[in-house]
């Protein structure tokens, strides 16, 4: 008689790791768990940075935000690496496959001509505010204290810099290769792009981790993403320009999945303390004023005579956000 | 209708420099300085970063592809073992001793490795580099979190596994592997590329990864196998990003020419002490053996190695000096790496044991010169002692080396009989280093290396207990409370593999997969 | 004179990628282990897209090599076209 390996039953001495056990107690964990939990190192670095010797490798204290558990920011996507890069490819599947019909088609030259030169002033520039973005949120994944939010940053930072090689394709689609240079020069020099890059270099000297991530991934993300690829994109694809669309597919679909992420940390975060309540409301107040006065002249450009009403929906589910987060963000 | 002319598309080094290099700027409301504030501090002087040449040219979308396509295949092998009870495939569980010491000592680090890219792929000053370190940093979670899930089921059925992380931070050997990352992370960011971009993934990568994984593949460890190779893809890019660095700084300037020399002689004699677990591994721990360390040492580092500074030498650059001394201990590293781990196997997180007749025929065959002339009789010694229920276990500690923090029980390369060790004083105290490597590491940082945490050390001073132990009680056994701070069970997670739960586990399981009752 | 290699794991996608190696540089030398082979030369290894192309009867991009190589030495040199290695001495 053969006996077959997989009808032998063997009872594991344990389901999962003791740090996990610890937690969850002893059961079957997941990837997530077991691939997040704890992993960063929190006791005894041999020797201080020598680029900041008064703190430690890692150290809770880069931050004004205090948890009495890092590891309580989870993400409710529940990406660890493969997790993540599987839904990344099958995002990336499409919007190739929506490029390749655009190419092969020569759809880039059915969009009318307003619309295309709106996309090209106003959407491909931001290419480069999704590089400041993959900036902020790698110093966050470098610097910031726990794997359960510094893991989930440094793949936001790779979608922010996956954002802004679809938008370029989008520019070359458009108006060719020289569209990138006068896009760039724009972004250098034309008086409309320079609130927001002053907005986006300001944010690559703040040294606190957590206000990078509110600055950037609840404000700046909470206020741009929603102007662009909610209000301009429905208008472009109302007027003849939903090539357009197709071609900003991931950044939209990806924008409303990483909100939920986002909005998991802050939530999380403001209900540890009043402190942390506080700092939070604070630094979404003093953000979103800044934010706005950077967009200001973009939802100018791309609106016209709607821009302030267009701006003040976004601030209204902005703040309607914030609310229910927890955050006191009413004036 | 007008015909529509195709575009032509992008070359890849044309798309990539537009998906890459364009999106920077140089900032203007804000200081370079002050947005790169780590850039300079080193020394190294950078004066274009336009010259740095990026071999892979990956962009997001070709990564996405390819990664996700690689952990589709990786996942469903790690499925399938568990599935079918992979483990009892083993040649042995003695193997599994292998697996704990990578997955207490190199995993963690992994993760160290993802942190500290991600800071680098912040902190330089040109956007080509800082690519590609972020992807370096994203796979380098990848590689711990595979490493992890692919143990995770070992961790079900064996012991010593069970709280890795945990006992990285504390157990002694593991500070040996533990320190050298610190250290890197403590550094600079271009210290950091040449101590982990360069030394660790160019240099010394192979020896770690491509003995262990076949040694897996020997000794019928398919999770092992599966997560190792499919790293080692990620590695080539790895590799390659380390050249590069090396060889961008020695072109911007021939003043960066010394600095980089110190640093790879540094990190070259530091990767070289980290090895040394990886000799027993290979020599001592699989039950099925592939090469031994010393045809590794020379096929991956004589043979390659030879190639890169051969090359590396028209920039000025020598190969370091340490590594004459290391082709010398290549005949001793494995035996005296394995027999202090064998002595001190009451405070190790995994089991010890001694080799069989055949075995050490095996190591006499691969090391004419030393093991019979050294070891033999001593290995023999103790495994007679053994039988006779004597085991020997070794109840005092070794002093470290302030630096690598290797036991010193390591002998002069040119006097088998005396234990090499070094001094330097530093502000009236004395420090003990194991080799003239270790010794030139401290002598030029000696306020970093003063910091170091020295496991031994502070088990004297009385800082590895559970918290509430008095050690004034009568009777009280230090070893016992250093074990339960540990997270180890005596008898459990270490000593003899002879009489373990895990053999006698496996024995009992494998019987009923092959028997019949 | 110095060698460079390329190893790649063993399975149905590296197979022609080997043959296609070893038809473009008369020298390299395959060397095949347990789940993996080292295909090495002196100083110079190309892997030509081109090549490829013709044994597999579709259209390959070279970035696919990632996925089942395992370790490499030299200097790296890619495009669309061609995947070189070589020492520059």
């Amino acid at each position: 008689m053969q006996i077959d390996l997989r009808t032998v039953a063997i009872k594991p001495v344990r389901n999962t790791f003791d740090h996990i056990a610890r937690r969850f107690g002893d059961k079957p964990a997941s990837r997530y768990q077991e691939g997040t939990y704890d992993l960063q190192q929190d006791f005894k670095f041999h020797y201080r940075p020598t680029w900041e010797p008064e703190l430690e490798t890692f150290d809770e204290r880069r931050t004004a935000i205090k948890m009495k558990d890092w590891y309580a920011l989870k993400d409710p996507r529940q990406y660890y690496y493969g997790a993540w890069t599987i839904a990344r490819s099958r995002q990336q599947d499409a919007a190739e496959s929506s490029f390749e019909m655009i190419e092969d088609r020569g759809l880039a030259d059915t969009v009318p001509a307003d619309l295309r030169q709106t996309a090209l002033d106003v959407l491909l520039p931001l290419r480069h505010a999704e590089w400041g973005g993959n900036m902020g949120n790698s110093y966050i994944a470098g610097y910031g204290y726990g794997a359960a939010i510094t893991q989930p940053c440094l793949y936001h930072a790779m979608d922010h810099l996956a954002v802004a090689q679809y938008l370029t394709r989008m520019g070359i689609e458009l108006g060719g290769v020289d569209a990138l240079d006068a896009a760039k020069t724009a972004w250098m020099e034309a008086p409309m792009w320079q609130p927001l890059r002053r907005h986006v270099e300001n944010l690559f000297v703040v040294k606190d981790w957590f206000e990078i991530f509110v600055a950037q991934n609840l404000v700046l993300e909470g206020l741009a993403y929603p102007l662009f690829f909610d209000h301009l994109d429905a208008h472009f694809a109302a007027n003849g320009g939903t090539v357009i669309s197709m071609m900003n597919r991931f950044a939209a679909e990806w924008a409303g999945e990483s909100a939920k992420w986002v909005d998991a940390q802050i939530k999380v975060a403001a209900a540890e303390s009043a402190e942390n309540k506080a700092q939070l409301s604070a630094w979404a107040r003093q953000y979103r004023t800044l934010t706005l006065e950077a967009l200001k002249p973009l939802a100018e450009r791309a609106f016209g005579d709607n821009a302030d009403e267009v701006l003040n929906e976004v601030v209204s589910q902005f703040n309607t956000r914030c609310t229910k987060l927890g955050l006191a963000v009413q004036e | 209708m007008d015909m529509q002319v195709k575009k032509k598309k992008l070359g890849l080094k044309e798309k990539y420099a537009h998906m890459t290099r364009g999106l920077d700027w140089q900032p203007s409301y804000q200081t370079k300085e002050a947005v790169f504030p780590y850039a300079t501090y080193e020394g190294i002087k950078v004066h274009d970063w336009d010259k740095w040449e990026d071999p892979f040219r990956l962009t997001m979308d070709a990564y996405w592809k390819y990664q996700a396509e690689k952990e589709r295949k990786l996942y469903a092998v790690l499925d399938a073992f568990a599935q079918n009870n992979g483990h009892l495939g083993l040649t042995d569980a003695r193997y599994l001793n292998a697996v704990k010491l990578f997955l207490t000592g190199i995993s963690p680090l992994e993760y160290m490795a993802h942190r500290g890219f991600a800071t680098a792929g912040r902190n330089f000053p040109g956007v080509g580099p800082r690519v590609a370190c972020l992807m370096q940093a994203v796979d380098e979670i990848r590689h711990s979190q595979t490493q992890i899930h692919a143990i995770s089921n070992y961790n079900k059925y064996y012991n010593g596994f069970h709280d890795f992380k945990h006992m990285l931070e504390r157990v002694w050997y593991l500070s040996v592997p533990k320190s050298f990352f610190d250290d890197a992370f403590s550094a600079g960011p271009f210290e950091w590329m040449v101590a982990i971009g360069f030394s660790f993934e160019y240099v010394l990568t192979n020896l770690l990864f491509v003995p262990f994984m076949s040694g897996a593949a020997y000794n019928g460890d398919m999770a092992t196998v599966t997560f190792g190779f499919s790293a080692q893809s990620d590695e080539a890019r790895h590799m390659t990003l380390g050249l590069e660095c090396i060889k961008f700084m020695l072109e911007q300037d021939p003043d960066n020419v010394p600095i980089v020399q110190k640093w790879i002689d540094k990190w070259a004699w530091r990767g070289v002490r980290v090895l040394s677990l990886v000799s027993m591994m290979m020599d001592y721990m699989l039950p099925k053996r592939v090469m031994s360390w010393k045809e590794a040492w020379e096929i991956y580092f004589e043979q390659n190695g030879g190639a890169l500074f051969n090359d590396l030498a028209r920039y000025g650059i020598k190969m370091p000096e340490c590594l004459s001394r290391a082709s010398i201990d290549k005949e001793h590293a494995s035996h005296q790496t394995w027999s202090i781990l064998y002595q001190y196997g009451g405070a190790a997180a995994f089991h010890t044991f001694m080799p069989s007749d055949e075995e050490m025929d095996w190591l006499s065959a691969k090391y004419p010169n030393t093991f019979d002339k050294y070891y033999r009789e001593r290995f023999t010694y103790w495994r007679e002692q053994e039988q006779k229920g004597n085991r020997f276990y070794n109840n005092t500690l070794p002093m470290l080396c302030q630096v690598c923090q290797v036991p010193m029980a390591v002998t002069e390369p040119d006097n088998m009989l005396q234990i090499s060790y070094r001094e330097s004083d530093y502000k009236g105290e004395k420090y003990h280093t194991c080799s003239d490597g270790c010794k030139q590491i401290f002598d030029d940082e000696p306020e970093k290396y003063i910091q170091a945490w020295l496991p031994v050390h502070q088990i004297y001073m009385g800082n590895c207990f559970p918290e509430g132990t008095d050690p004034t009680v009568e009777g009280f056994d230090p070893l016992a409370k250093v074990l339960e701070w540990y997270h180890l069970v005596p008898g459990k997670d270490n000593m003899d593999y002879n009489g373990s739960e895990d053999q006698k586990n496996f024995n009992a399981w494998r019987g009923l997969a092959t028997k019949n009752d | 004179m110095s060698k460079v290699f390329i190893a790649l794991q063993t399975n149905e996608d590296s197979r022609p990628i080997v043959e296609a190696i070893l038809a473009d540089n008369p020298l390299a030398e395959a060397d095949y282990q347990p789940a993996m082979v080292k295909v090495s030369a002196e100083d110079t290894l190309v892997i030509k897209r081109e090549t490829i192309e013709e044994l597999i009867g579709r259209d390959y991009d070279l970035q696919e090599i990632q996925v089942n190589m395992i370790t490499m030495s030299g200097y790296l040199d890619e495009d669309e076209d061609e995947f070189r290695l070589s020492w520059k001495n």
